[in-house]
């Protein structure tokens, strides 16, 4: 893939605004900088321009001089979790005013009857309702009472309601009521925002629909803000160019694409990390990769094929129970299906009622983090485990801001595991490290099998503090053989943005049988559609090729699930639905094994992606390593395999030579991380400053 | 022997993180709302003895433990030294699988170096079996469909196709069945093929170690459990509305050193409606009651199941023989945790929610065949459809909680979309919203049942299958806690309908369906003013309720 026909930027800046973190890189050609900043939660934009500030001064440009810029915000997802979003109203159909809340009537959790569930954003007292009602077919049964909305603006203004979200029941077919009701409230309420649930998400299931558009209405004020605020500052300050934003998706976009559907922004720092994963997948050439992203408190896994992380439909915001499907409050919208494991560095370990060992979900954190950092914490942690198996530089744990103390965590590792379970120390922190990579290693594999993939096909890139660490074990278990530990993984995310495509998907729910299709309706959804996504694009990127992809949701008549279907190209014909028949059928006897090739079959919603190039640009430089015979220093760790404590050599990352092959055991240590390379595997330096790591084939298979 | 601790441990997670994959391959691919929304399937492991080691958790109790014993059944019919490679074993007899003809039962024996060293088994829910169709309207099994006893349905690897074709021969979906009995196939051989990765890899010549130990730690696990809870006996007894008069479930329930007992001596009857529960069932939703408050987080398989005996006369509505009707055994079945809630709370006062409405209130619609009374010549123009619009309505009030309004328990079921139903058939909604004043009020409120109000779109009859209880008897309220509000079934024409069997609703006519809310708990007086504020803002109770139960005397 090549950006030949982009003009040369040779200064890009890339932000990603997190929770506790504002990171920003800059590149200036092949040359990074970097600037971490406490983000400012009352203003983003405060720690946004200082970080920017930052490393422009420590390459000694100024803000005229950036060619690139691309934000990526965890506001819209901070307002959704704490619920610190606009005063939000939704007006619906008659009759359906709790739709919001009864949800899908069921538990998330079969044998807690002591559960609470997610409360939706918009409260009953500020749900109403219109008399108006449109059947599945887009025809009006009742037609909508204007005089009723000129009543509901006045309670609206009373309410002092700052959003609005407009969500009526089949609005996907036919928008008309949304789009009027729109209209006359606009008029009579300026300072409000709407969303309309047939422009935010067209499609069909009414709970997720109103689900979606309201939480767009419930962070549109905010971001609208911040974003506004952001680029009158940027602009001042000499910017010249248009700033970009990160999607969930995976794709970047316009600010203005962003206010209109801010809730597109939600999880794009974790979509930043697979983006810099199936870069690196481009760079090494391996067509199957999975992504393996671990930091303090949770681990991500993202399958990643031909360089195109997975995309996912629909997410899940706030979980009343961390990690629990169906706990939170869902969105329609395209998101990199990461699948989010309570695994990290603070996961913390414990004995269950049944004498069995738990590792997380839930986390010491940073403070008072793990018993070895002597911040207070009681609870052992994988940390802990990791320091005294011997993994761990006390000293030098996170770049040496931390001193570990390992024989607190023994102590710890004695009392709260090893005598529950009759364990010494040594194997009492080798078996928190055992159950925590089987988690991980068993939602891989779920994840794999919902997809319908091989993991073992695959090759691991590992990036993030606790990664690599835990990489190999993963590995291990999951029958995969190479692991890739990239090159300045620590501010991943938004090194991830700078790959970023300019990219837009937009989704139409228009029920279909293959074996009838109205090929002339389909087509002109298609051509709405494409239109729309170009626009959108070629808004952001005018000069950039445009490259539009099409598929359709398919499955069997009668059944639930949908598998996504490329279209083929060109226009619609019956040839082209037999096409898309058979490349349904091929799809789904690889996914479940076999086909039922006497049901019909049935489409259910339509999307098109509209995309740019990815940018060809070069991984930034590493220090050259560093010549003459290193002094190998050693360190006593537990070996999970010998089941005795080993001398193990220590490698600083700069002095391994590319293209030298060093065996396990072996660790290999630089400031954010330390990567554990066990026996089976070993160590090379590609070209380009990445850990490429191998399992030795005349090794014996052992977990 | 450390390191067999931390494999057991390993080798236990994984175990479970193979049902569950079983479990995922079956929904994704199965036919039918039932399987697919409510999650009414099971999967789990067996050891070569039929003893389970571990099941998948999915969205409905009723298969608890009745597949647990299921696989016993089938190692009767066909014992395993009989069985070779590729084989793969059916039924759906209620009394040895999981209660009605509508479930079907798959069991695979798995072989490692020519040694059985498993059984994979699964269950789902088919979309039709023959017969009268959905609905308790059946006399005797023989209406009720298709019945296949334990038989083979593959031998070494060929299926036999004859098997199949009676079956589709027997059903009205018979392409949608024949994929269902396929993919009951195709996740028992995920689950195989997983399991032998798993011994491969640990170098285990089987499961034995490991299942032993797992049964010894689950049944101890879930002893302590017990012993957490007062010794002695309790008796509760709930009337619910049975078909044509009211039946009465009586229980007694024992908590000893041993584990617990429940014997439902005293209960009714069976009688000559399909709302029979086969003992099976009884045993599942019985234990399940007791799982949500005694070792909830124990997973289930045989060691922790053989803490719980369950005893139900012979010949009563939840122990009933062959050939009783069953089809809708999950009315009563469903009630079964209320009961056990109701002993429980005497032990235990202050730690027990009320009653709810339990049952599932499944609106079932069909149309486009013939019904009586009409001309039968005119049906053949219009739509042929059949829908299920799952539907619940509130749950018991529970200590320092309200109930949940309008959730599924103890089933799991999720709801159709609303949108879906009306693009698959000609119904219309026209409302769908919670019922004010149906939670029971107390100090802790019943969870709302809701109103839902449909027409068959294009004004032509339809016909209704009415499964529904509540309706005389309503959830009652504890300790000082009031009723939650009975359910409700009527036409827009101000005609009552009846709770159970099917009925007709005529052109032109809206179904209004209003579900049962779920039971108080503590005086209503002592609501925190907080919380009855919140309510009446938010409208979910009304002034007049406030000031009649709550003795609210602030005018807003």
């Amino acid at each position: 893939m090549s950006g030949t026909k982009t003009p040369p930027q040779r200064n890009r800046i890339a932000v990603d605004v997190g929770g506790t973190f504002t990171d920003v890189v800059l590149l200036q050609d092949q040359t990074q900088y970097s600037a971490k900043i406490l983000t400012s939660a009352d203003a983003p934009e405060r720690a946004v321009l200082q970080g920017i500030g930052d490393v422009l001064q420590q390459a000694g440009l100024n803000f005229a001089a950036i060619d690139l810029l691309i934000l990526g915000t965890t506001l819209a997802t901070n307002a959704l979790i704490e619920r610190k979003g606009a005063r939000t109203a939704l007006i619906t159909t008659r009759g359906f005013r709790d739709l919001v809340e009864i949800g899908q009537e069921d538990r998330f959790a079969q044998y807690d009857v002591f559960l609470q569930k997610p409360q939706p954003l918009v409260p009953r007292h500020w749900r109403f309702t219109l008399d108006e009602r449109i059947d599945a077919q887009g025809q009006i049964r009742i037609a909508l009472d204007e005089a009723q909305v000129s009543a509901l603006a006045q309670q609206l203004r009373e309410q002092q309601i700052d959003s609005v979200a407009i969500g009526f029941l089949q609005s996907f077919v036919n928008p008309e009521h949304e789009q009027r009701v729109a209209a006359l409230l606009r008029a009579q309420l300026p300072e409000v925002t709407f969303s309309l649930s047939s422009e935010v998400c067209p499609e069909i299931r009414e709970y997720e629909r109103l689900s979606t558009v309201c939480a767009n209405a419930y962070v549109q004020p905010l971001v609208a803000g911040y974003l506004t605020r952001l680029q009158q500052q940027l602009t001042q300050r000499g910017l010249r160019v248009r700033p970009f934003l990160m999607t969930s998706g995976g794709g970047i976009t316009s600010l203005e694409t962003g206010i209109a559907e801010p809730v597109r922004l939600v999880e794009s720092g974790p979509a930043g990390g697979a983006i810099l994963a199936s870069n690196i997948a481009r760079q090494l050439e391996l067509e199957n990769v999975l992504s393996f992203d671990m930091g303090g408190t949770t681990a991500k896994i993202c399958f990643i094929d031909r360089y195109q992380p997975q995309i996912s439909r629909s997410f899940e915001f706030g979980r009343v129970h961390r990690h629990q499907k169906g706990s939170g409050l869902p969105i329609r919208i395209p998101v990199i299906d990461l699948v989010e494991i309570g695994a990290g560095g603070g996961s913390i370990a414990r004995i269950d009622n049944l004498g069995r060992l738990q590792v997380g979900p839930d986390s010491a954190g940073s403070s008072p983090g793990p018993v070895s950092y002597n911040l207070g914490g009681e609870l052992v942690t994988i940390t802990d485990a990791n320091a005294h198996l011997g993994l761990l530089d006390p000293a030098a744990f996170a770049g040496g801001k931390v001193e570990l103390n390992v024989a607190r965590a023994a102590a710890a590792l004695t009392e709260q595991v090893g005598q529950p379970l009759g364990l010494d120390k040594d194997n009492a922190a080798l078996a928190v490290t055992e159950i925590i990579a089987e988690n991980m290693a068993n939602a891989a594999r779920v994840h794999a099998s919902e997809s319908g993939k091989q993991v073992d096909a695959y090759t691991l890139v590992a990036f993030g503090g606790a990664a690599p660490l835990h990489a190999v074990r993963l590995a291990t278990r999951l029958g995969i053989q190479r692991v890739v530990i990239p090159h300045a993984a620590g501010v991943g995310s938004a090194l991830g943005f700078l790959w970023a495509p300019v990219a837009y998907q937009a989704v139409h729910s228009f029920y279909q049988r293959l074996d009838h299709l109205d090929i002339a309706a389909v087509s002109d959804l298609l051509t709405t559609l494409s239109d729309q996504v170009r626009q959108l694009v070629q808004q952001a990127d005018p000069a950039a090729p445009v490259t539009l992809q099409r598929s359709v949701y398919l499955r069997y008549a009668g059944q639930g699930h949908e598998v996504a279907v490329d279209l083929p190209e060109g226009e619609l014909d019956q040839e082209a639905v037999a096409a898309l028949h058979q490349r349904f059928t091929l799809l789904y006897r690889q996914l479940y094994g076999r086909s039922l090739d006497h049901v019909a079959v049935e489409a259910i919603s339509w999307t098109v992606t509209a995309s740019t190039p990815a940018p060809a640009i070069a991984p930034p430089q590493t220090a050259p390593a560093v010549s003459g015979t290193p002094d190998r220093a050693t360190r006593e760790v537990y070996s999970a395999q010998q089941r005795k404590r080993i001398a193990v050599p220590v490698l600083a990352r700069q002095q391994l030579v590319t293209g030298e092959n060093y065996s396990g055991p072996l660790l290999i240590t630089e400031p954010e991380t330390t990567t554990w390379v066990e026996e089976s595997f070993s160590a090379q330096r590609t070209a380009a400053g990445h850990l490429l790591l191998q399992r030795n084939t005349q090794q014996g298979e052992k977990p | 022997m450390s390191q067999d601790i931390i494999q057991h441990q390993v080798i236990w997670n994984r175990l479970i993180a193979v049902v569950e994959e079983q479990a995922q391959a079956l929904i994704r691919t199965a036919f039918g709302t039932a399987t697919r929304e409510a999650g009414d399937l099971s999967a789990g492991v067996f050891l070569p003895d039929g003893r389970m080691v571990a099941q998948a958790v999915t969205g409905t109790p009723g298969h608890v433990n009745s597949m647990a014993e299921s696989v016993k059944h089938f190692l009767r019919a066909f014992p395993l030294e009989t069985l070779q490679p590729g084989d793969v074993l059916v039924t759906n007899d209620p009394w040895k699988g999981t209660g009605h003809l509508y479930d079907i039962t798959m069991v695979t024996p798995v072989f490692y170096h020519n040694q059985p060293v498993a059984l994979f088994a699964s269950t789902l829910h088919v979309v039709d079996i023959g017969g009268l169709g959905p609905g308790p309207d059946g006399h005797q099994i023989f209406h009720e469909g298709l019945f296949l006893p334990i038989i083979k349905l593959i031998h070494a690897g060929e299926l036999d196709n004859t098997v199949l074709a009676i079956v589709k021969a027997n059903v009205r979906e018979p392409e949608q069945v024949e994929g269902d009995f396929l993919a009951l196939v195709a996740c028992n051989d995920v689950g195989a093929r997983r399991l032998l990765t798993l011994l491969e890899e640990f170098a285990l010549p089987d499961l034995q170690a490991v299942g032993e130990f797992i049964l010894a730690r689950s049944r101890q696990g879930m002893l302590d459990a017990v012993a957490r809870w007062p010794q002695g006996s309790w008796s509760a007894e709930m009337w619910v509305d049975g078909y044509d008069e009211p039946l009465l479930l009586q229980a007694r329930l024992t908590i000893s050193p041993q584990g617990i007992h429940v014997d439902f001596a005293g209960s009714a009857g069976f009688v000559a409606k399909g709302i029979n529960v086969v003992k099976a069932y009884t045993d599942a939703y019985t234990s399940f009651g007791i799982r949500c408050l005694i070792g909830a987080d124990i997973p289930n398989n045989a060691g922790s199941l053989g803490v719980i005996s369950i005893d139900a006369p012979e010949g009563s509505i939840l122990n009933a023989p062959y050939p009783a009707a069953v089809t809708s055994r999950h009315i009563i079945g469903q009630m079964l945790p209320d009961v056990v809630f109701n002993c429980l709370r005497q032990a235990r006062p202050g730690e027990v929610p009320a009653e709810g409405a339990s049952c599932l209130w499944n609106i079932q619609l069909s149309g486009g065949h013939v019904l009586p009374g009409y001309d039968a010549s005119s049906f053949l123009r219009q739509p042929r459809f059949s829908i299920t619009s799952f539907s619940t309505g509130g749950t018991g009030a529970r200590p320092q909680l309200d109930g949940l309004s309008t959730t599924s328990f103890p089933s799991g079921v999720r709801n159709v979309s609303l949108e879906i139903l009306e693009s698959i058939s000609p119904v219309v909604f026209w409302r769908k919203e919670y019922r004010t004043d149906s939670g029971g009020a107390g100090a802790q409120r019943g969870g709302l049942g809701q109103v839902i109000e449909l027409s068959h779109g294009q004004d032509m009859p339809m016909e209704l299958g009415a499964a529904w209880d509540r309706i005389h008897f309503p959830a009652r309220g504890a300790e000082g806690g009031q009723h939650g509000a009975p359910g409700r079934v009527s036409l827009s024409t101000g005609e009552t309908l009846s709770g159970k069997g099917r009925q007709i609703i005529p052109p032109g006519s809206h179904l209004i369906v209003e579900t049962p809310g779920g039971g108080g708990l503590g005086d209503a007086r002592q609501r925190d003013p907080v919380r009855l504020q919140h309510d009446l803002k938010n409208q979910l109770i009304s002034h007049e309720a406030a000031v009649r139960h709550y003795h609210h005397n602030k005018t807003e």
